[in-house]
């Protein structure tokens, strides 16, 4: 445990300890230790295969680690139920996966799980963080792609995460979609104080909208700190 | 043709068996021409069909000399091997060969044991082996057949079924509806049995039955009896096995482990 833990003054919301994941003999991420820190949002770069999606899923534990362990507010998360810790750290993929229906109730899906009902001014007010206010009775297979992503974004946030691991949202966007997307997630980041961790193979996109980037390479982290050190190149 | 060249029972039912796996073989090159290569599968089908059936036909000669209980034992092995070939349709699902043998064992078990209990399948091996054999092997036809397309619906929408999870979502709620699709699949050529009988086919059991003199009637209600068997059994096998399944596809940390890449 750090110092700071031990003061318990830390805000350090989520800690890799050694992480790693084997896969076929292969290894696909190797040894990363990083901290995110509350209401950050952290990218994390690298080419296609250097192991981002990887750590990604291994943050949420969608994939199990092979070495090293994950710590959750200070708690190792293999002692925290799965679909509490997915609750608890939610997932926006590259592509949306929206439920067949309407959009209020891919927004309700998330709490139904765990018994809760969403009311309609909640689905209202988490539509109108993601700009799609009156979209509610919508039907998803009407949305364009923009829509379905911003859809998908409120759906993670109506489990109320504690952070939110972001994979790709923008790289099946046309160049007008991505930029409203980096606009929201940005504006979720400094407006809620939400904690956003940022996969993204757009070195660009990282410098525009984090506060702090990672990159990897071959499933090792090369490098950690803020965007103008870390993507100089 | 070929009575008037082979004059005894069993040459003459090689050279019938020769004709019939020749045409087979000949469906093989012309799918072949296709690019679809059925050779190794159906060669190997062939033979094993054949040898199989004769050491069948060998054990029932001795059986009929045995006493009524050493049936369970041929039924119970019958099952053993059902759950096995079928498991096969679920490559990569771990503890698919226990869920497929379980399953048969109960839907096809459940309803055999009861027929016979009800007095509807006779206990003389000579009833309850052809007719046990049927059923059994039509519930390892379905299990297979819905082991197969959840194989295929689960790893078609990963995507989904993680987003779900992600969202926090139970496991086997993520695939339910993967499973009842499975289950509505594995059971059209059952329904579609019943539904075409007598129309479209009229099964070797009542054929046999004609044959050994019995009532026209009465072997035609018996063989809606066995076809209806078969729809019970495979319906109650292919539900079992796609609810014990579900739990497979999954790791102990709820994670989704039958994926693509490693399919």
């Amino acid at each position: 445990m750090s110092g700071t833990e031990q003061s318990g003054l830390s805000h350090v919301i989520l800690r890799t300890e050694h992480l790693g994941r084997v896969a076929d003999g292969v290894p696909i991420v190797n040894d990363v230790s990083l901290e995110v820190f509350r209401g950050e949002l952290l990218g994390i770069v690298g080419a296609s295969g250097s192991g981002k999606t990887s750590l990604l899923r291994l943050m949420n534990r969608l994939d199990e680690p092979t070495n090293g362990t994950v710590f959750l507010n200070g708690v190792d998360y293999t002692t925290i139920p799965p679909r509490v810790l997915r609750r608890r750290i939610g997932m926006v993929t590259q592509r949306p996966f929206l439920f067949p229906g309407d959009v209020a109730s891919n927004l309700r899906f998330g709490p139904q799980q765990r018994g809760e009902t969403l009311f309609q001014e909640a689905i209202e007010k988490l539509l109108k963080e993601v700009g799609m206010e009156g979209f509610a009775a919508r039907d998803v297979a009407n949305l364009s792609g923009g829509e379905q992503q911003r859809v998908s974004i409120a759906r993670a946030l109506a489990n109320e995460p504690e952070m939110l691991l972001l994979d790709e949202p923008t790289s099946a966007l046309d160049e007008e979609s991505k930029r409203e997307i980096e606009k929201l997630i940005r504006d979720l980041a400094t407006t809620t104080a939400r904690t956003f961790v940022l996969v993204t193979h757009d070195r660009e996109q990282a410098r525009r909208i984090c506060d702090r980037v990672g990159a990897m390479d071959r499933g090792r982290l090369i490098h950690m700190g803020k965007p103008t050190e870390v993507l100089r190149a | 043709m070929l009575k008037s060249i082979f004059h005894t029972q069993i040459t003459l039912g090689l050279a019938q068996a020769a004709i019939a796996s020749a045409i087979a073989l000949m469906v093989v090159l012309a799918a072949r021409k296709r690019n679809i290569h059925l050779e190794s599968d159906t060669a190997i089908a062939l033979v094993r069909g054949i040898v199989q059936i004769v050491i069948v036909g060998s054990v029932l000669v001795l059986l009929l000399k045995a006493p009524r209980w050493s049936s369970i034992f041929l039924l119970a092995g019958m099952l053993m091997a059902a759950g096995s070939i079928s498991a096969k349709r679920a490559k990569n699902i771990p503890e698919a060969r226990k869920v497929s043998t379980l399953a048969i064992a109960a839907g096809a078990g459940s309803v055999t044991a009861i027929m016979t209990w009800a007095g509807v399948i006779d206990t003389a091996i000579t009833s309850l082996i052809p007719v046990g054999s049927m059923i059994i092997a039509n519930a390892m036809n379905t299990n297979g057949l819905a082991l197969n397309r959840f194989r295929s619906e689960v790893l078609a929408h990963a995507g989904e079924i993680e987003t779900a999870l992600a969202l926090g979502a139970a496991p086997q709620d993520t695939v339910g509806r993967y499973a009842e699709s499975s289950i509505h699949a594995s059971l059209i050529p059952a329904i579609d049995n019943l539904r075409s009988l007598g129309i479209v086919w009229i099964p070797g059991l009542m054929t046999g039955m004609l044959l050994s003199g019995a009532d026209p009637l009465y072997a035609a209600i018996y063989q809606f009896v066995v076809i209806a068997m078969i729809l019970a059994s495979s319906g109650l096998t292919s539900l079992l096995s796609t609810l014990l399944i579900r739990t497979h596809v999954f790791s102990l940390a709820e994670q989704l482990v039958l994926k693509e890449h490693e399919a």
